[in-house]
């Protein structure tokens, strides 16, 4: 009988825990239009953003390390995100990206990493929603 | 040749349901040879598969859309289950394969329950080759036949992937023996000790290709992806780490069944779950219903298919252990404070790590059904698994002294001293002098704690150091195992901690400095493969005297129209210096290469410690009827 009593308190202990941590863990997912309506999130709390690289936005501001991107959607806001690593192989401006970090209290995005499509046919799939990028007849 | 192979998987089919009906008869020698019948057509059927691809034969449609002529043979032979049709013919293959080698190597005496695993075996089989050979035929030909192939994913063009599913599917098939086993053992109500001494051998034969597929993938990952890490607790990682836990848990427990014959309801469960959990595992990656970084051959379609046979397994399963588990008989008494009872605390946290990680992995679905859209990342896995895990690792010293049936609490207090008191030297240590973080310090001390109690406990099972080597295989696989853990806690805990990463953006002949190593870059050259063109940086690194030539690359695979990139790793001793090339940038007029470069201490413990962990499964596994039974 004492295993039943170990075990439901070892399950109810794990589920508070898990509940806890996925409240303070779940990351939501911004994109420019989301970001809008809902405000900014506690700066520092780790998030994702996604939308597409708006074409032209790209640049290197110090010794080529960083990278400083505007991330766009349907709407008429944007996101401008800094990310200091190697971009994914496919990334692209006016393709679809999802980044993973948080924003400071300026509403400045800082990524910790950076995902774009895995293949030709790829999309990350939070992106899907929005549908054809910018760029989807260029190339 | 392909319609040979064709027919091959019809008779495979065919002769996998005369089993199934054969065995659920009670008919032993008559299921055992339509299961290897069924094994051998089914080898047959495979072969031509591999056949076609090594010999570019387009005009099957699965070679045309996964392979390349100018592909290295290895790659064309692997990528024969590099896609999600001949991965699937390779699933039926080892269910088969486990189905004959089940006929061959069966040992119980009972000849109507060994029938009625192999029965439910054949059943497993008839469903898989029904899903293979009417939902996704590898079998198809294309006509006109195209001149050239669409090529394999590059990123799956590697060694160590070559070799990562085959490893992976036996231990995930390997459950499906396992599954049987407990099937035919509820359907007579007899989960004894004879029973337990079968399934014990059958779980350790897959979990030891799990664990190593589980390894084999892992290290791709840290070598392929560029991120430096080795786990990211992405869900087709989680979809193999579950079963892997049900697996361990399941190792556990049978233990006890067939020492003493408790247990044997649970087990039976776990045995049950393992599979489920395995084909749950195969649902999520080919579904496509989750992001990952290693998804690939996704078919949402296909995916209701086998959502359909794991609902059908594990209603027939679970619900023959509902009729039946009550009937169960139970073994010697027991005390809380014993073997069993540890066993069974060892039991409980691992199920419900894996639950908690099944919990993580499936609560982005969950959230999206209502209509959100999260994402669940390491620092939820940091927050629950990590805990759990830490608290049984630090109890397995001081339980795994008690016997059975009831403890002697003597030494208990001593252990419990010993164990605080390495602790606390570590704590001290780890913030004093090696300004690591207090965590870091306790799961280095807990790795510590293992190595110790698990050396110190075969040499009290061997009483004196002269013996240790007269201890029986099955106690050295023990040992083995839990000095794996160990060293694989220590891996773990100093490389995701102490891991040191920088970014440079560097012109030709620039340098830059990481983790004490002096990182110049020569010069950037463009160099051809077979089936690739690259960029190739040569890089010198400096530190002290100690000097490395390394080449990081970035390679372009035209058929694939998509680039990969290739690692430059190397070994210090403590470990791994690692670079990866990333894009080309123009900085102010002047040609900048970025460089990720990672210095990643002890990573070389993570999979040896792994590695032991398996070779301790297969010591396990290799003392075959030396254990006293009574029938």
């Amino acid at each position: 009988m004492w295993t039943f009593g170990v075990a439901a308190a070892l399950l109810l202990a794990a589920a508070a825990l898990a509940f806890f941590a996925l409240r303070q863990n779940a990351n939501l997912f911004y994109t420019p239009e989301v970001l809008a309506e809902k405000g900014l999130p506690t700066p520092g709390k780790d998030v994702k953003v996604g939308g597409w690289v708006e074409p032209g936005s790209l640049t290197y501001p110090g010794d080529g390390s960083e990278m400083v991107f505007t991330i766009i959607d349907n709407s008429p806001d944007t996101i401008t995100v800094s990310f200091t690593g190697i971009a994914p192989d496919l990334f692209r401006e006016g393709q679809g990206v999802v980044a993973i970090g948080s924003f400071d209290a300026s509403g400045k995005f800082t990524a910790r990493q950076v995902l774009a499509k895995h293949d030709e046919n790829y999309q990350p799939r939070e992106l899907r929603p929005l549908g054809a990028g910018p760029d989807q007849n260029a190339s | 040749m392909i319609e040979l192979g064709h027919l091959a998987a019809f008779l495979a089919l065919a002769a996998s349901l005369a089993q199934g009906v054969l065995g659920l008869m009670g008919v032993r020698a008559l299921a055992g040879r339509a299961a290897l019948v069924a094994l051998g057509v089914m080898t047959l059927s495979f072969l031509t598969l591999v056949v076609a691809f090594a010999r570019s034969d387009f005009s099957l449609a699965l070679v045309a859309n996964n392979s390349h002529t100018l592909k290295p043979m290895l790659y064309k032979v692997a990528g024969a289950w590099g896609n999600h049709e001949g991965s699937m013919a390779l699933w039926c293959l080892v269910t088969l394969g486990f189905g004959g080698a089940g006929a061959l190597w069966m040992r119980t005496g009972r000849d109507v329950f060994e029938a009625r695993t192999l029965g439910v075996q054949g059943w497993l089989a008839t469903g898989a080759l029904s899903y293979l050979l009417f939902a996704s035929s590898p079998y198809l030909r294309l006509d006109p036949a195209p001149l050239q192939g669409a090529g394999l994913n590059p990123i799956l063009q590697d060694p160590a992937l070559a070799f990562h599913p085959p490893m992976l599917y036996l231990g995930y098939v390997g459950f499906s023996f396992v599954f049987a086993l407990a099937a035919a053992g509820l359907m007579e109500a007899r989960i004894d000790r004879v029973w337990a001494r079968e399934a014990r051998r059958w779980a350790l034969a897959a979990f030891i290709p799990l664990t190593l597929g589980i390894a084999l993938g892992s290290y791709w990952a840290y070598y392929e992806l560029g991120w430096g890490g080795w786990w990211f607790w992405d869900p087709v990682e989680n979809a193999s780490l579950m079963p892997w836990l049900i697996g361990a848990a399941l190792l556990h427990s049978v233990a006890v069944t067939e020492k003493r014959g408790n247990f044997a309801a649970w087990t039976a469960l776990l045995a049950v779950l393992a599979f489920l959990f395995s084909v749950m595992g195969a649902f999520l990656v080919r579904s496509g219903v989750l992001t990952s970084v290693h998804a690939f051959a996704v078919d949402p379609k296909r995916g209701m298919v086998l959502l359909t046979g794991l609902v059908v397994y594990g209603t027939f399963a679970l619900g023959l252990f509902a009729l039946r588990a009550p009937k169960l008989e139970g073994g010697k008494p027991w005390q809380m404070l014993s073997r069993e009872g540890a066993l069974a605390v060892n039991n409980v946290v691992l199920v419900v790590a894996a639950l908690t990680v099944l919990l993580g992995t499936l609560f982005p679905l969950m959230a999206e059904a209502a209509g959100r859209t999260i994402s669940v990342g390491e620092p939820y896995f940091r927050l629950t698994f990590v805990p759990m895990l830490a608290a049984l690792l630090a109890i397995l010293p001081v339980v795994q002294v008690w016997s059975w049936g009831k403890a002697d609490l003597s030494m208990l207090w001593k252990w419990a001293a010993g164990g605080v008191a390495l602790v606390a030297v570590f704590m001290a240590l780890g913030v004093g002098l090696w300004d690591i973080p207090l965590g870091a310090a306790f799961g280095l001390a807990l790795g510590v704690w293992l190595l110790f109690g698990s050396v110190w406990e075969l040499r009290r099972r061997a009483v004196t150091w002269g013996r240790v080597f007269k201890m029986p295989l099955r106690v050295w696989g023990m040992t083995l195992a839990h000095i794996g853990l160990g060293v694989f806690v220590i891996g773990a805990v100093v490389e995701t901690t102490q891991r040191y990463e920088a970014t440079l953006a560097l012109p030709a002949g620039g340098s830059g400095t990481v983790a004490g190593w002096n990182i110049t870059l020569e010069d950037v050259r463009a160099i051809e493969g077979p089936n690739w063109y690259a960029d190739k940086a040569d890089i010198t690194a400096r530190r002290g005297s100690a000097k490395a030539e390394m080449a990081p690359t970035k390679r372009y695979y035209p058929a694939a129209r998509m680039p990969t990139t290739e690692t430059a790793i190397h070994k210090t001793g403590t470990g791994d210096l690692y670079v990866a090339l990333g894009d080309r940038r123009d900085v102010d007029g002047e040609t900048r290469w970025v460089f990720r470069v990672y210095f990643n201490p002890l990573i070389d413990l993570v999979y040896l410690g792994v590695l032991l962990m398996g070779l301790g499964a297969f010591f396990s596994l290799l003392p075959r009827g030396r254990i006293k039974t009574a029938v």
